[in-house]
């Protein structure tokens, strides 16, 4: 019995400890962010071992990244994140023989302001933000965010738990840009949150807990990003999404390469292989995202290009805005976002 | 007179084991549930088992849990057996301030302890991983080991010691064949003590660990914020069925030495 | 497939207190012709000036400087008042941004609310679980030991599994609402506020009342009990007289086991309280995690170790001898 259990013990040590000492990429991306068949696919076509870790907001992710150098080859960030991150020079440039299959990226998608030429960004998925509403609880068209206000739903609004999700919508349902700089448009945007919180409307502020709840039907509206209300739809019929008149965010979520990256080519056939058109369109039906990728657009043919959450009218993204870089200004949205979270 | 308040008293703690039962309960009926549903049943199925097994970051972060809590209980154990041998013999006012050290992590915050370790890793520019969480993971240990180790010293023979020396035995024998047999039972305990709270420690090594390694805690923790992941209830399913397994066999074990005794 | 790097000084570090060890006990040995035992506690000792004295020094390090390491005690302002940064920024950009200019109260009022919801959970917890302890010691009961392992069983369990758990229960599609919908009533909303998160809190924190509260009753002389009875106590008095005194070191261990955890959780707010709420432990957290500012974060934690140790100190006070912490 005693050396059965010394024998069980010395194995289950071990087994972490083996299989060290081959080629390795080290990815950070979302959580629920990809299909992870495709890391499978990934190692077994180039014998590299992806190390897969999982962040939950941009702000959490930039922390890590400069806290922890070296630990990444692969970063999944938004474009004001790649932005910021460029700032501080922390991104190494991509060399793009490594990843011919750059090609297939959309043109709208290329050469963006927060990264000339695509130096050191390669667009991954892209989205919108709007309202997931469950058209059971909700029988007024959901064309404002003047809807979250509304207090006939008493504790049936989801927020996002993401200060600049969540902030951005309320300067866009108030009228003013969501890269605002102007304290009186903050403070406005910060007033509104609050009086939302104490009218009793919000039931919770969370990320992504928020999609399977509003598949239980625990809310009648949510804010959601794109993709995962469509991946709510797809469980529950009963969910529609909207982009509100009023304009609202579209972001390009990217892939880069950190300076301290230790695998710097295995990062780049890892980034290649995902903008492979077979392998952009599993990603695209696994987590239900907006993809950059025109040949796997082509390969889902009709059943992405009529879907509007997943391939928004061009007069949609017009009206959204993209997020940039605050800089400093962030301690003033910082502040603020604990003001709206301790209010009572 | 005496029988219904004798009832009464087992109906509370009834009610108090059901709230601390319920949810487990709960848990495991839900590990069989065929859909994803929390809330609605919709058949029984192994289905959440099976994608346990197949689902490999909930295989690392169980190996990742064991082995830290393994090598950290081992390395603990050694270092708290020693120290409490040291302290014990040391003179009144460095034995004082020794135990005060050791109080200190046991009385600070957890969350106090993980800044506190991450801001050292990060300062001295130690790259966080499985290293840093069995380091951690020792720290908060081994004070436990000392606390269980240190009675057993104290209801010891002083003399024995010393009488052992006399006799002629070197110091390593005599701390081998005396000193080490009559706290052995405390050394046991301590070791018990400092794997399970190795296994259980979530706040500590979330912020000694990078996100590469990950130990079920920490892993609960990420995927309980995306939200339902039966797998997570066929986990812990299992866990209280080996933990019962664990108990019953232990509890035979000891029935069978005190019959033999 | 791990990081296993230290950096060579770490091992050389490592090498190096290992190689003292053996040389110093090696020449005590040759001196004395017997280990000078006090020896042993050399590695110990070490291991915790690096992992305990040293991290404690930096956290205060931390909270004195600002990011350029200049001393500074802009980050105790920053506790007083959270809106510190953005006062300052606001002030720099004229008359317009100046009238907004106002104390932030988030992390007082945060900290008021933690001491407030970790007194509110230590008081039910005690309300809850003396009794239980009383009971499980009473000896007409024969099953006390039963019970203690079962309470311990759930405390193996990851407790943030259980703590999910508890969602399920409690959720407005949770099984709970799905009862009283069935019975014919409406449903309720029992998740997403305090009172979940001070449900979570109890339900973690009930078996570190429980524990020290029983071993120092089952430790009672029953014929202290029966020397009452006899002396003409009922049983109230009995309680009062005796019991009650003479379990009170194990109430004080219970006190400050359940006190000092439930002040510093940050998870359970998060997981039943839907972010509605905010705890000292989440505020610190997001000071290091999401905002990346060690000095500000550092400093709350500073503040939040003082107060340990003071609410520690009083209740040493209460119980001297320190018998009550027995069981840990």
């Amino acid at each position: 019995m005693k050396k059965w259990l010394v024998l069980l013990l010395s194995l289950a040590l071990l087994l972490p400890l083996a299989a060290s000492a081959q080629e390795v990429v080290n990815v950070y991306n979302w959580e629920d962010y990809i299909d992870e068949a495709v890391l499978d696919q990934f190692e077994e076509e180039t014998g590299i071992h992806v190390n897969y870790m999982r962040f939950t907001t941009n702000e959490d992710m930039m922390v890590s990244v400069r806290a922890n150098p070296g630990a990444y080859d692969v970063i999944f960030p938004s474009e004001y994140c790649v932005e910021r991150l460029i700032a501080e020079d922390l991104l190494a440039e991509i060399n793009y023989d490594n990843v011919p299959n750059m090609s297939y990226t959309l043109e709208n998608l290329l050469n963006p302001d927060y990264d000339p030429n695509n130096a050191h960004s390669v667009p991954y998925m892209w989205g919108t933000v709007g309202i997931l509403y469950n058209t059971t609880m909700v029988s007024e068209p959901v064309d404002s965010w003047g809807i979250l206000w509304d207090t006939d739903y008493m504790n049936n609004v989801f927020m996002l738990d993401s200060i600049r999700d969540t902030m951005g919508v309320t300067l866009k349902y108030l009228g003013y840009s969501m890269n605002t700089r102007d304290p009186v448009a903050l403070e406005a945007a910060k007033q509104k949150l609050i009086e939302q919180k104490q009218s009793g409307v919000v039931k919770a502020y969370q990320v992504d807990e928020t999609k399977d709840k509003m598949v239980a039907g625990e809310a009648a509206l949510a804010v959601m990003w794109s993709g995962d209300a469509q991946y709510a739809i797809d469980l529950n019929p009963d969910l529609a999404y909207a982009i509100p008149k009023e304009g609202s965010n579209v972001w390009v979520d990217c892939m880069v390469i950190p300076k301290t990256a230790k695998n710097k080519e295995n990062a780049e056939a890892f980034i290649n292989f995902l903008c492979r058109p077979d392998i952009a369109q599993k990603n695209c039906e696994a987590i239900w995202y907006s993809t950059p990728n025109t040949e796997a657009i082509e390969l889902m043919g009709e059943e992405y290009t009529s879907n509007t959450t997943m391939n928004p009218s061009a007069e949609d993204v017009a009206n959204c805005e993209y997020f940039h870089d605050i800089q400093d200004f962030i301690a003033i949205y910082n502040a603020l976002w604990q003001e709206v979270k301790n209010a009572k | 007179m005496r029988k219904p308040r004798l009832f009464f008293k087992k109906f509370y703690l009834a009610i108090i084991m059901l709230f601390l039962y319920i949810p487990i309960v709960v848990m495991i009926f839900q590990s069989f549930n065929a859909g994803k549903s929390r809330a609605k049943w919709e058949g029984f199925s192994f289905r959440w088992y099976a994608e346990l097994f197949r689902d490999r970051s909930i295989m690392q972060a169980l190996q990742v849990t064991i082995a830290v809590a393994v090598i950290a209980a081992i390395i603990a154990t050694i270092l708290g057996t020693l120290a409490a041998i040291g302290i014990y013999s040391m003179k009144k006012r460095p034995q004082s301030v020794m135990m005060t050290l050791t109080n200190i992590p046991m009385t600070m915050p957890d969350i106090v302890t993980g800044i506190s370790l991450m801001l050292l890793f990060l300062f001295t520019k130690v790259e966080r991983g499985l290293i840093t969480m069995i380091m951690a993971h020792i720290t908060f240990n081994t004070p436990y080991v000392i606390l269980s180790v240190m009675p057993k010293l104290k209801q010891m023979n002083k003399h024995s010691y010393e009488a052992a020396l006399d006799l002629g035995a070197t110091p390593g024998y005599a701390l081998t064949h005396v000193i080490i047999p009559e706290i052995r039972q405390g050394i046991i305990t301590g070791a018990m003590l400092a794997f399970t709270l190795s296994l259980d420690d979530f706040t500590i090594s979330y912020f000694t660990t990078s996100p590469m390694v990950q130990n079920l805690s920490t892993l609960i923790y990420s995927k309980a914020r995306i939200g339902i992941d039966p797998t997570l209830n066929a986990l812990s399913a299992l866990m209280f069925v080996a933990l019962l397994v664990l108990l019953i066999i232990v509890n035979r074990r000891t029935a069978d030495n005190s019959q033999k005794a | 497939m791990y990081n296993m790097s230290l950096p060579w000084w770490g091992w050389a570090l490592m090498g190096a207190g290992l190689v003292c060890f053996v040389a110093l006990v090696a020449l005590s040995v040759r001196r004395n012709h017997g280990i000078k035992r006090s020896l042993f506690a050399s590695p110990y000792t070490l291991w915790m000036i690096i992992f305990t004295v040293l991290p404690c020094i930096l956290v205060a390090y931390y909270a004195f400087t600002d990011a350029n390491g200049a001393f500074t005690l802009d980050n105790f302002r920053h506790f007083w008042d959270s809106n510190y940064t953005k006062n300052q920024l606001y002030a720099q950009m004229g008359p317009e941004a100046a009238a907004f200019i106002s104390r932030g109260t988030v992390n007082v009022d945060t900290l008021v609310y933690s001491l407030w919801m970790a007194f509110l959970c230590t008081l039910i917890s005690l309300l809850l679980g003396y009794p239980a302890a009383l009971y499980m010691a009473d000896r007409n009961m024969k099953i006390g030991s039963t019970i203690v392992v079962l309470f311990i069983i759930p405390m193996w369990m990851n407790f943030l599994l259980r703590t999910i758990a508890w969602m399920s229960l409690l959720e407005d599609q949770g099984l709970i609402n799905n009862f009283l919908r069935l019975l014919g009533f409406d449903g309720v909303q029992l998740m997403y506020n305090s009172g979940a998160v001070l449900l979570g809190m109890v339900y973690n924190f009930l078996p570190f009342m429980v524990f020290p509260i029983y071993t120092s009753l089952s430790k009672l002389d029953p014929q202290l009990g029966e020397a009452a009875q006899d002396l003409g106590c009922n049983a109230w008095n009995k309680f009062v007289r005796v019991t009650a005194p003479l379990s009170l070191p194990g109430v004080i261990s219970g006190i400050t086991m359940v006190f000092m955890p439930s002040v510093t959780t940050f998870f359970i707010p998060r997981i039943l309280g839907g972010g509605n709420t905010m705890m000292f432990g989440d505020l610190i957290e997001s000071k290091f995690l999401t905002e990346g500012n060690w000095n500000v974060g550092s400093a709350l934690s500073l503040i939040m170790m003082i107060l340990i140790l003071v609410s520690l100190s009083i209740l040493r006070k209460a119980d001297p001898e320190g018998e009550g912490g027995s069981l840990i």
